[in-house]
């Protein structure tokens, strides 16, 4: 395999660590909206991630640096042409971070109310709007002959890049019902599984939806099978879900997406970011790529350092092993 | 009035950029600091550090979320706004970003996870490494990212593409170690520390002031006056080198730092400047002979090129232009760096030894653990009105090497202008093209007023804080669980028992 060809794929692999690992923890501030009774809940639900979000997240850093060192024209496009977006998604990302810090900090009722919101905003729009960006890579943009993009914010909003949105949306929020379950204890840990059963459904009738248009416009034998193993997974994990299998029901959900992921890569392979406007001037694997030798770099970079964070990483799961419910939040969390 | 493209995204560059910094020296030294504290509780036992390790570390968390969030911003902005430069440098500049991030950021963050929700999951001495981990992670990613701004100053290890136009990344190792990153690394490192140090100084003196904490604040105090003194002088000594790489390197920037318009030998360090940039001379200025030269050169007697006769060489050979920076704000800014880090500093070495112990202090003057120690200039204590004044000093004065590095900051960015990558590409060519004026202003509110916002939220949370003092400690904090995990599979353990922190 080439080079660009393997960094095509270490690309994909941090965007799916990246959606397997913050998929479950925007599915969790978007369910602190739609589960939880009362405060004490939202605080169960806020704590399942608490020692882990800020390491899910850098899993979208690595993946923004290495596409930066890799593809540097691919970065340059991407984050230019999609500025709108992602100055949205950046600023959710601020407030969310900042909130889950701040919210138990200071005692006020309307303080944490007003974190508490934060939360499920700055979980449910980034949640919509990667789905959207990625609809929009694989579909193809209007990227002019410079590689700028032309389209301005209505060509990122068609019907495909929509249901894009919808899709990641709907399988953060099962993905992370189910983590919930596999987390908590109590009434909780019941809704959150009830929960799951449906936003699972929803969740697979979007994405078989939204895969199989991928398929239909620029699939190959290889994306359908990464749609078949989505497709499989998300059965499975509904299935494990109403058996109360919560370990397998997490591990299914997350091979739906890594699946999903996987699919959309497939698909665009050995594009990165094609051009409706003309063939000639999409990005690919090779005239976005960096030079041999910085990608050899690169290469022993992260393949040195990529298994000691999924060691370590794994590691604070299991630190955190327990699961917690609200007895385990005391009054005065600060 | 009609802007130049690149404008807007300079300053949103410098709003983001230097408010993302105002936590970043909190954050490297105060991890540090903490750590060693934590060291001290583990190795001593003595619950003052513990309870100083609580207080400083919630202090240090409060910080360090903001430097992360804003830190986000970062890793994608070079795309958003500088499209053509990522394009241009990427080859090269991208490869110590990555390894920033997936060596530093995430050893940082899935470290602190495990420090902040660890203190009733870990045994002591894995909770202890913890900490140290994300000191580690903090230097590593300052060295990173500090590599990829040496190349910036001082581009090496990479040529020219004949045929894509681009910089490609010929050596990584002369990235990494040129003597620009080696010296912009120990100035930064040695700053920060100058920084926690007169933090905590203020806040112990506040305390102290008010004689509450003091067991704990005493030790803080002394730990802080330890650190301001030793990474002040580290921090002069660096800067010093780092001036003299500077000067053989971007001597525009030199110059313009002393608003020295026209060569001489030997040349003077100017204290004060008023001047006439249309022009090109001064119609004021203040100056201490030779100094310039020995700042540069290391020598009293050394010829130092002004910014006319630079202006003159680069147009040879860079072609017609005007490539001198923005002089007033470069002569400024290294003054206010050197000014404001420089009080701080000297009023640290004056406490420390207004506070000295038994060295020099007569018997009767010493002062036992849970006393607040007297200010002795000779032989006798200072009056109350002097003390107070000193208190009252440091806390006024905590976050004057804040002010120090932004200033620092200011003058190394703009001070390289017009160059974004010095000597190979223009900032103007370095903009997104395809990003329109009115996009970049959006964005540039937007994160000012969050940014302003957060702030202000930031600030309350840090005093309220600051005002509480250090926390009592509970039985959980003495007993920390002697199993990964925690202890509560334990027969003698209740299951349900509340976590030792949440959020
Ligand atoms: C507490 C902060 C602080 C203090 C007291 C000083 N500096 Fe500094 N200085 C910085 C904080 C800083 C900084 C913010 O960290 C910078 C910006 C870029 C860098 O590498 O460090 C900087 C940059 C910087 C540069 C520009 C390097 C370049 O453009 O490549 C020079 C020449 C110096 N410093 C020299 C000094 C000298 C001679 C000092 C005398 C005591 C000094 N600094 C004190
Ligand atoms: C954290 C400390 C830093 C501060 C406070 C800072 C500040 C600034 C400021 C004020 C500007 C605008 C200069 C002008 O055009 O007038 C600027 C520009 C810029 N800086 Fe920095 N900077 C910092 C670190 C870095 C680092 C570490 C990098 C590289 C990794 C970097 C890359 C850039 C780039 C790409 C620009 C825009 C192009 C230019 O104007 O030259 N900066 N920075
Ligand atoms: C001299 C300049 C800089 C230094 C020394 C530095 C250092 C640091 C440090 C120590 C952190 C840890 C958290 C904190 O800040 O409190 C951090 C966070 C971060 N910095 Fe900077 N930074 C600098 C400028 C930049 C620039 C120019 C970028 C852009 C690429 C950047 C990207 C980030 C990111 C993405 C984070 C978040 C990491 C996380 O989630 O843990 N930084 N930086």
């Amino acid at each position: 395999m080439e080079l660009h060809t393997v960094w095509f794929v270490l690309i994909a692999v941090l965007w799916t660590g990246y959606f397997f690992l913050e998929g479950f923890d925007f599915g969790v501030g978007i369910l602190t909206g739609v589960l939880a009774r009362d405060r004490a809940e939202k605080r169960v639900l806020i704590n399942t991630i608490g020692p882990v979000w800020d390491g899910n997240e850098v899993w979208l850093l690595s993946a923004g640096g290495a596409t930066f060192a890799a593809f540097p024209d691919w970065y340059a496009t991407l984050f230019s042409g999609f500025y709108l977006p992602l100055l949205v998604i950046l600023v959710a990302l601020i407030v969310r971070g900042v909130a889950f810090e701040y919210r138990a900090k200071r005692p006020g009722e309307g303080w944490q109310r007003a974190w508490e919101r934060a939360i499920f905003w700055a979980s449910v729009v980034p949640a919509v709007l990667w789905g959207v960006a990625f609809a929009n890579i694989v579909h193809g943009v209007r990227i002019n002959a410079h590689g700028d993009y032309t389209g301005g914010l209505g060509g990122l909003l068609g019907p495909y890049a929509l249901l894009g949105g919808v899709v990641t949306l709907t399988l953060f929020t099962f993905h992370g019902a189910v983590f919930v379950a596999l987390k908590t204890v109590g009434d909780i840990r019941v809704r959150a599984r009830r929960l799951a059963g449906f936003a699972g459904v929803v969740a697979a009738v979007a994405a078989i939806a939204f895969l199989l248009w991928t398929q239909a416009g620029t699939g190959n034998g290889r994306s359908l099978v990464a749609l078949v193993v989505a497709v499989a997974g998300l059965g499975g994990a509904l299935m494990a879900n109403a058996r109360g299998r919560e370990g397998w029901a997490f591990a299914l959900s997350g091979t739906a997406i890594a699946a999903s992921v996987a699919m959309l890569f497939l698909a665009l392979f050995p594009e990165v970011m094609p051009s409706s406007l003309n063939a000639d001037w999409s990005l690919t694997v090779s005239n976005a790529a960096s030079s041999p030798y910085t990608l050899k770099i690169m290469t022993w970079c992260a393949g040195i350092a990529t298994p000691l964070v999924l060691l370590y990483q794994s590691w604070t799961y299991w630190v955190f092993r327990k699961r917690i419910g609200t007895q385990h939040i005391a009054d005065t969390g600060h | 009035m009609a802007l130049a493209p690149e404008t807007l995204a300079r300053w949103q560059f410098g709003i983001t950029t230097v408010y993302h910094f105002l936590f970043v020296p909190l954050t490297i030294s105060l991890a540090a600091l903490t750590a060693g504290l934590e060291t001290a509780w583990v190795r001593t036992g003595n619950e003052k550090y513990l309870r100083a390790t609580k207080f400083w570390g919630k202090l240090f968390l409060i910080n360090i979320a903001m430097g992360v969030v804003t830190g986000i911003v970062q890793e994608f902005q070079f795309g958003m706004n500088w499209s053509d430069y990522s394009r241009f440098v990427g080859d090269v500049f991208g490869a110590p970003l990555a390894f920033e991030a997936l060596i530093a950021f995430f050893f940082e963050s899935t470290f602190i996870g495990l420090w902040i929700f660890g203190w009733d999951k870990l045994p002591k001495r894995l909770h202890l490494a913890t900490i140290w981990m994300v000191a580690l992670g903090t230097v590593l990613s300052a060295y990173f990212i500090l590599a990829a701004n040496s190349w910036m100053q001082h581009p090496v290890g990479y040529h020219i593409n004949k045929s894509t136009g681009r910089a490609e990344l010929t050596d990584f190792l002369a990235v990494l170690t040129q003597n620009t990153a080696l010296a912009q690394a120990f100035h930064t490192l040695a700053a920060s520390f100058l920084t926690g140090g007169a933090f905590m100084v203020g806040i112990a003196a506040y305390h102290l002031a008010r004689r509450k904490h003091i067991r704990v604040m005493r030790t803080s105090l002394r730990l802080g006056l330890v650190t301001v003194v030793i990474a002040g002088l580290l921090t002069a000594v660096s800067g010093d080198a780092l001036g003299k790489v500077m000067f053989k390197q971007q001597p525009m920037k030199m110059a313009s730092a002393e608003a020295l318009w026209d060569g001489q030998q030997p040349a003077p360090f100017s204290v004060f400047a008023y001047g006439d940039v249309e022009k090109g001379h001064n119609s004021v200025a203040i100056e201490v002979p030779g100094l310039l030269s020995f700042l540069a050169d290391d020598s009293f007697h050394s010829y130092v090129p002004g910014i006319n006769d630079v202006n003159k060489a680069e147009q040879q050979r860079f072609g017609p232009g005007d490539y001198r920076p923005n002089i007033p704000v470069a002569f400024w800014g290294f003054r206010w760096m050197i000014g404001f880090g420089m009080a701080s500093f000297a009023l640290g070495a004056v406490g420390l030894w207004l506070t000295r112990k038994r060295f020099l202090l007569p018997q009767w003057l010493r002062t036992g653990e849970d006393e607040v120690p007297h200010l002795v200039l000779f032989r006798s204590p200072l009056g109350s009105r002097l003390t107070a004044w000193y208190w009252r000093a440091a806390v006024w004065t905590l976050a004057f090497p804040l002010i120090a590095n932004s200033w620092g900051w200011i003058f190394t960015e703009t001070g390289r202008q017009p160059w974004a990558v010095y000597g190979v590409l223009q900032t103007r060519q370095a903009v997104s093209p395809g990003v329109s004026q009115g996009e970049v202003l959006l964005s540039m509110g937007v994160f000012t007023v969050l940014y302003a916002i957060l702030a202000v939220i930031e600030v309350r949370l840090l005093a309220t804080y600051v005002k509480a003092g250090p926390p009592e400690l509970t039985d959980a904090d003495l007993h920390p669980p002697t199993r990964i995990g925690g202890d509560h599979d334990d027969a003698d353990h209740d299951p349900d028992r509340p976590m030792a922190f949440s959020y």
